[in-house]
């Protein structure tokens, strides 16, 4: 079989908190272009995997490519590529929308952001807000902006950690929407989640995390949420409603 | 492929000052401290003139000392609370950056504050502050602060006991800084002859570069743990 080489891939990749293992040996590969649905009951170490996947945090042991490039060494060269969205906002609430996006272009020494973070404004419904300021915006619309942010540089990777967080449906839906037209541009996407149901919807792939590994790894073509909920259920023991 | 160190360290100084022109959440606490303070000093010195005289130098670092405290505290929350200092980890620039952005920002704010101080106090304790020396006093001396608060505020914010614990770790570390400050600037009010105490805003410069040195070396440890 002729495989692409993966955009991530992690070998026997340990992280332990003291005597704490929290990941197992893992070793993951994922292709340029997938949505990966990265589930789990709590403490299975899916945020833990994002944070390393991200440079956040070093590995105990093991191995982290990302593009090519190995963490934590070549961290700099990682960080350009990568965005992240998590249930924390990682937006000033007593700057605007605009003075945020702004302030990050020139960490990421963006050339000619203006006309970049009008085009996301706009990508995320929030031109109209682009000037008001962060504090004043429900948590939907906050959430919309981190996207934005995250999407500020035009990474290849986005990392989502339980996005879903405190949204009133119409705000997760608009999520969904901003998720589904990232995926078709091109990013690729890892996301930790609790809900099974959008997690076989949305993705292309549904890992579920178990003491520490890769307890499952289906694509989620075909899957139906009541599949993914009885193997997550026999593989975590947690009865799970669809 | 990083942002250029000083492009990013006045990105997060400017994102910090912008942010605090429109809030005004640092500058006003740490002012109305520092003002409720020199005023409490004052009427507790007022019995005894010659006191209040020789103990006004302390007055002023003290209060500048614990204003920063505060300011400092409050700074370093700012990126703790909504997780935005995982946005600056993620950003390709340098850890360093982030500590000479946040340093700049805490530097200014507690400058203002002194600077406020001084005109005040000149007032309440009808003494000459305002002088040249005694501004480049506070000028090295809250350089020196910002530059240790700056980093041991980076590791207590990530504790619950933050407000407490940082003045218990910051004094005895801020300690050579402090003995210098109220020594030099004690002499410059008492008009004692420039040869007796221009040793005292050396050690402070030697101090200040020895501290700027040692937490430019910690600090991506200490980011990063």
């Amino acid at each position: 079989m002729n495989e692409a080489p993966a955009l991530i891939e992690t070998r026997a990749l340990v992280k332990a908190y003291d005597l704490l293992v929290v990941l197992r040996k893992l070793d993951l590969h994922i292709q340029r272009g997938e949505f990966v649905a990265l589930l789990g009951p709590n403490g299975s170490g899916k945020s833990t995997l994002l944070k390393l996947l991200s440079g956040l945090t070093h590995p105990t042991s093991g191995t982290i490519l990302i593009g090519g490039w190995e963490l934590p060494g070549e961290a700099a060269a990682v960080r350009s590529q990568i965005g992240m969205v998590s249930h924390k906002t990682l937006l000033y609430e007593n700057l605007t929308a605009r003075e945020n996006l702004q302030f990050f272009a020139r960490l990421y020494n963006l050339a000619n952001s203006n006309e970049r973070i009008d085009a996301l404004l706009k990508q995320v419904g929030l031109s109209k807000r682009g000037d008001s300021l962060v504090r004043t915006f429900s948590r939907g619309m906050q959430q919309r902006l981190s996207i934005a942010r995250a999407l500020l540089h035009a990474p290849d990777v986005l990392f989502f950690d339980e996005p879903y967080t405190g949204l009133d449906p119409d705000a997760a839906t608009t999520l969904d929407d901003l998720l589904i037209q990232a995926q078709r541009d091109g990013h690729t996407i890892i996301m930790t989640t609790h809900e099974l149901e959008r997690a076989a919807r949305l993705a292309s792939r549904v890992l579920i995390l178990s003491r520490g590994t890769v307890g499952y790894d289906a694509p989620a073509s075909n899957l139906t949420a009541s599949q993914l909920a009885a193997a997550y259920a026999d593989l975590t023991h947690v009865a799970v409603g669809s | 492929m990083k942002t250029p160190f000083w492009q990013a360290v006045f990105a997060i100084a400017r994102k910090d000052l912008r942010a605090e022109l429109r809030s005004r959440e640092l500058v006003n606490t740490m002012g109305l401290f520092a003002l409720l303070s020199v005023l409490i000093f004052s009427f507790a010195l007022e019995l005894d003139r010659a006191a209040r005289q020789e103990s006004i130098s302390g007055v002023l670092w003290v209060t500048v000392v614990f204003a920063s405290f505060l300011g400092l505290n409050r700074s370093l929350a700012m990126e703790r609370d909504q997780g935005n200092i995982d946005a600056l980890l993620l950003a390709p620039i340098h850890r360093n950056a982030i500590f000479a952005g946040k340093l700049l920002g805490n530097f200014l704010f507690t400058l203002v504050v002194g600077l406020v101080l001084l005109p005040v106090m000149s007032l309440l304790y009808n003494m000459p502050l305002i002088q040249p020396w005694i501004l480049v006093i506070l000028l090295l001396g809250i350089a020196g602060f910002a530059t240790v608060g700056t980093l041991l505020a980076t590791m207590t914010v990530q504790t619950r006991a933050r407000e407490s614990l940082l003045p218990i770790v910051m004094l005895p570390v801020a300690l050579p800084v402090l003995l210098a400050v109220v020594r030099s600037s004690t002499a410059v009010l008492n008009n004692a002859p420039i040869d007796d105490w221009i040793a005292w805003p050396q050690i402070l410069i030697v101090v200040d570069v020895v501290y700027l040195t040692v937490c430019f070396l910690l600090f991506e440890y200490v980011i990063e743990s």
